[in-house]
């Protein structure tokens, strides 16, 4: 269908009109130059939140207890709650295959670390090596505690980048120096940082949690409980099978410890699915509005294509005349003029197209402000847009052609 | 070459029906240069549009060159245009973006003829109409007889059966205007059928016959000695 006759007519057209085509092509070409950075900074803004969440796995739960407020089975209230192995020994056997990850915590109180004669104040805490998913660090040297610290009750510790920097900056590595906490001798086996500006809780020394336990008079004591689920193929299900497993979660602990089931102060959860999720909502929110203003903005593009082409048409009124006193057939009028229209938005369209984003593509990286994060754009998105810009310009060039080669070329003739 | 016969035409205005052409007949030969006269409203450009197929007559026949001229659609109306008829008008009609070379070749565009050989045969007519150096420029750039004369090479560079000429003359002083008749008459020398259709006896008498309409019937038909407008140039 290529007629290489049409396209010489057109091009022709084109070069001697080339202020009408310019217009034609800017209006286009700035609707999806708009409507492509907004989706962009649509997108950024996503990004950006994803980012906030990246700290720690968005499907994790956190579990620590408190003292009880209300009155329960002859119990008073006031009363400190703590929990022990067997609860998590419990929870794995009722939750086996709901969650990926589960790490145990004890905090032991009043331990004192002291590396070359030097008091460290840094937190110990005792986990294991599932804390490393859950909490979502990164290893910078060595390993991370595992099982088999665990079962030896190793006297093992994983410092953070932040201690290695502060403690053991005169040394290529920290890894085999050790340290003494409360006495016993701990050896460095590994580092590992923290995603994002949480210096704070680069502020850690991990210890496998049987040693933790048994070094410094925990017996089987936990002081935190944490899990991570598995993220489901939406987020809704996400949210759906979190907010099961808490509430499950929750029953079995307030049963376990005899609690009043109204108590929320016994025991708490942190759950950062659910402040993603009014985030998530409000972003959606943000991003409904993009769309929006985009589509009118493409709306307000086809509208001033409309315009342009029935001024267009209107204004070529009399040639179309004489093409058709010279013999031009009707549909190979309308062809042309849908030819041009369809030419020129397409080309305007794909400029804009290109334009908009080559500068997302140059400025997003730099972008750094919270909570918009590298803005891009779908490329997929941005071509339909430009389709749909190319329809609609296309039509919007058909009905004046159609209605100027119903007009009677004598008429079409008079037209001055 | 054209035969009519018994045609009729009118049009509505509101609930009025105006009643422009009350049965015409009339036939003329190929290589015929006829004059169509009569004052305005005698039908003179109602029965030009009908010929030109830019208008369909109510009843009547019509047939050019042995084609029944008869319920045409859009797309065999523009066929028989391209192939029968060239047209001449009195307001020029170029289109004013393109070069007279390429108004010249603009009905050729429409019968499918390659670019080259287009611009070649549009060359050679505006050669015939003394216009060759006068090639790339646009409408703007050329006097009223210079615009005429792109209009007759125009409506030649199809090889028509039949031009129509409506008052060719009539946007001309007189001596652009026996330029102009000098031109349609050598054309017309070459074997060409020409109609004139003018209000001005001095052009009519141009023409080798005179049909002479009034309140849509021919009133008299009559052949003329030509006047060779060359002796005026």
């Amino acid at each position: 269908m290529f007629d290489i006759e049409r396209w010489q007519e057109i091009f022709d057209t084109i070069r001697k009109n080339k202020l009408r085509t310019f217009l034609t092509g800017l209006s286009v070409a700035s609707g999806i130059f708009i409507l492509v950075i907004l989706l962009g900074f649509g997108q950024g803004m996503q990004n950006g939140i994803s980012e906030e969440f990246k700290g720690d796995a968005v499907t994790s739960i956190w579990v620590w207890p408190g003292r009880t407020t209300i009155e329960y089975k002859g119990l008073n209230p006031g009363r400190r709650v703590q929990l022990r192995n067997e609860n998590y020994q419990t929870v794995q056997a009722m939750f086996d295959g709901d969650y990926e990850k589960a790490s145990i915590l004890y905090f032991p109180s009043n331990v004192k670390v002291v590396y070359n004669n030097d008091l460290l104040v840094y937190d110990v805490v005792g986990t294991n090596g599932d804390l490393q998913r859950i909490e979502n660090e990164f290893l910078s040297a060595g390993r991370y505690i595992n099982e088999i610290d665990v079962q030896e009750n190793a006297k093992v510790a994983v410092i953070s980048n932040k201690i290695k920097r502060e403690v053991f900056g005169h040394l290529d590595t920290p890894i085999g120096e050790y340290i003494s906490i409360s006495g016993a001798g701990f050896k460095i086996v590994g580092v590992f940082g923290e995603y994002g500006e949480e210096e704070g809780e680069e502020e850690r020394i991990f210890i496998p949690i049987s040693t933790a336990q048994l070094a410094f008079s925990g017996s089987d004591k936990i002081s935190n409980l944490n899990f991570m689920l598995p993220e489901m193929e939406s987020f809704e299900a996400t949210v759906q099978k979190n907010n099961d497993f808490t509430a499950r979660l929750l029953t079995y602990l307030k049963q376990a410890h005899v609690v009043a089931p109204e108590d929320d102060r016994a025991i708490y959860i942190w759950n950062p699915i659910q402040d993603a999720e009014r985030f998530y909502q409000l972003m959606g929110g943000i991003k409904l509005f993009f769309w929006v203003i985009g589509f009118f903005t493409i709306v307000a593009g086809v509208v001033s294509v409309s315009n342009i082409m029935l001024i267009v048409v209107k204004e070529r009124t009399r040639e179309i005349g004489i093409r058709k006193a010279l013999g031009a057939k009707p549909w190979s009028i309308i062809g042309m003029i849908m030819h041009e229209a369809i030419f020129v938005t397409a080309i305007s369209g794909f400029a804009g197209l290109i334009f908009s984003m080559g500068l997302l593509e140059i400025v997003g990286p730099y972008v750094e402000v919270d909570y918009i994060l590298n803005p891009s754009v779908n490329f997929n998105v941005a071509v339909s847009t430009v389709l749909l810009l190319m329809v609609a310009g296309s039509l919007a060039g058909f009905f004046p052609a159609w209605k100027a080669v119903k007009v009677q070329v004598i008429e079409a003739l008079r037209d001055e | 070459m054209i035969e009519i016969k018994d045609l009729h035409k009118s049009y509505k205005m509101g609930s009025n029906s105006l009643h422009v052409l009350k049965g015409i007949n009339f036939t003329a030969e190929a290589g015929e240069l006829v004059a169509i006269m009569g004052s305005s409203g005698s039908g003179k450009s109602t029965l030009l549009n009908i010929l030109g197929m830019l208008d369909e007559a109510d009843s009547g026949d019509y047939t050019l060159d042995g084609v029944p001229i008869k319920n045409l659609n859009e797309t065999k109306a523009a066929k028989y245009r391209n192939k029968f008829l060239g047209f001449i008008f009195q307001s020029f009609n170029l289109i004013n973006y393109k070069s007279a070379m390429e108004n010249v070749a603009l009905p050729l565009y429409y019968q499918k003829i390659p670019r080259k050989e287009r611009q070649e045969r549009a060359m050679k007519y505006l050669e015939q109409v003394g216009l060759k150096e006068w090639a790339h420029h646009l409408p703007s750039e050329l006097s009223g007889g210079q615009k005429q004369r792109v209009a007759i090479a125009r409506a030649m560079a199809a090889e028509p059966k039949v031009l129509l000429a409506d008052e060719p003359t009539g946007a001309l002083d007189s001596t652009t205007s026996y330029e102009v008749m000098d031109l349609i008459q050598k054309i017309n020398d070459q074997g060409n059928t020409i109609l004139v259709v003018t209000h001005e006896d001095d052009i009519a008498h141009m023409c080798k016959r005179i049909i002479h309409l009034k309140d849509g019937v021919i009133e008299k038909d009559e052949k003329v000695t030509q006047v060779r407008a060359s002796q005026y140039v």
